[in-house]
């Protein structure tokens, strides 16, 4: 009885929270590229298989999970988070906000996100997305208020998890708290 | 004393090997997993648009907005599958799933460098009765060995801004999915 337990709690944490194995973190963001190939690891395939995704393939691009700022506040979407610096080589690159089930989030600009060609940049190139429940100057992307959310960054045709293991070439953008209303 | 810390030792290694034995049947005994949902929407071995996630509903968790997407369910019981699938003006891909949602095979349209990405699809036995040299004289014939019988192809065209999405949608209209012979 113990055994069943132990065993099936262990299976049920691993997979609903998801197990760091092969992963690769810059900052807040975690991605694990071997997600995309026939490499992928046990507990990742019994977590799409219970979820139903389908992860990016490896040769299209790499996704980035964040769900808590670079200090580890977790990503509420009460207050106010700037995203802001570089991204990794990339041709495209999209920012999408979930919810914690892998759904969009209803807003009044029925906006989820930000592809690399839509977003405003200064003069230097550089870029703040500012992810908060009401409207912002500049880049604003809606939390609808939801209290937990989950920021994917998507990079399409990149050399990131191909090429490089070595985190510190591939820069991504730095997540700040703000306010909280 | 120490009987009971046998017992207890003894009930972890049966709780780990549970736990094992569980992680690995998963991809086996999921009913929600992408498959499962595409298949009582999509008949085999056609292409067919994927409706865009919205807050209400998706078909998939943690689909990307920004793209258009298509998915061709294939079943390779009866012949091979040729997919043709027209590069859209911004960024163009294609993903190959095994039944188990493994992703075994990527191109996105620089890879494949002409104006469509031309692939033939086949099971590692349908590959060994191609005719010898047949894949090399025919240098336009990509052809991939798909590892399950049944499995699916996901075609997706970036919408750099929301404008551009009938552009997207248009593109991926027009790409082919079809049953042809082994030789």
């Amino acid at each position: 009885m113990l055994a069943a337990a132990v065993g099936l709690g262990m299976t049920w944490l691993t997979i609903s929270r998801g197990v760091a194995f092969g992963s690769m973190t810059v900052g807040a963001w975690t991605a694990r590229p071997k997600t995309g190939s026939v490499d992928i690891d046990p507990y990742a395939r019994a977590s799409i298989a219970r979820t139903g995704e389908l992860p990016l393939g490896t040769g299209d691009g790499v996704a980035f999970y964040a769900r808590t700022d670079d200090a580890g506040y977790v990503l509420d979407g009460r207050c106010t988070f700037a995203i802001s610096g570089t991204t990794p080589t990339a041709r495209y690159w999209t920012l999408t906000l979930y919810d914690r089930n892998g759904r969009l989030v209803a807003n009044t600009l029925d906006r989820h996100g930000f592809t690399s060609t839509e977003i405003v940049r200064d003069a230097e190139g550089r870029f703040t997305i500012s992810v908060a429940p009401r409207a912002r100057p500049g880049n604003w992307l809606p939390t609808g208020g939801i209290e937990r959310y989950v920021l994917v960054w998507r990079l399409y045709d990149t050399p990131v998890g191909v090429a490089s293991r070595t985190s510190k070439q591939d820069p991504m953008p730095a997540v700040t708290r703000k306010a909280c209303s | 004393m120490i009987r009971a810390l046998l017992w207890i030792l003894g009930a972890v290694v049966l709780g780990g090997i549970v736990h094992l034995a569980t992680v690995l049947a998963m991809p086996r005994a999921a009913n929600q997993d992408a498959y499962s949902r595409l298949e009582p929407v999509t008949p085999a071995n056609s292409v067919v648009p994927l409706t865009p996630p919205t807050a209400e509903a998706s078909v998939m968790p943690f689909m990307d907005p920004a793209f258009a997407a298509a998915v061709c369910r294939y079943d390779l019981a009866n012949g091979i599958v040729k997919l043709n699938a027209p590069l859209s003006q911004a960024y163009t891909s294609v993903t190959f799933y095994t039944r188990n949602s493994v992703a075994y095979y990527a191109i996105d349209d620089r890879a494949a460098g002409r104006r469509a990405i031309e692939l033939d699809l086949m099971t590692p036995e349908q590959h060994s009765q191609v005719p010898e040299g047949e894949d090399v004289t025919a240098a336009d014939r990509l052809i991939i060995e798909s590892p399950t019988r049944t499995g699916l192809i996901v075609l997706r065209a970036l919408a750099p801004e929301p404008g551009l999405m009938p552009m997207a949608r248009r593109a991926l209209a027009n790409a082919q999915c079809r049953l042809g012979p082994v030789q």
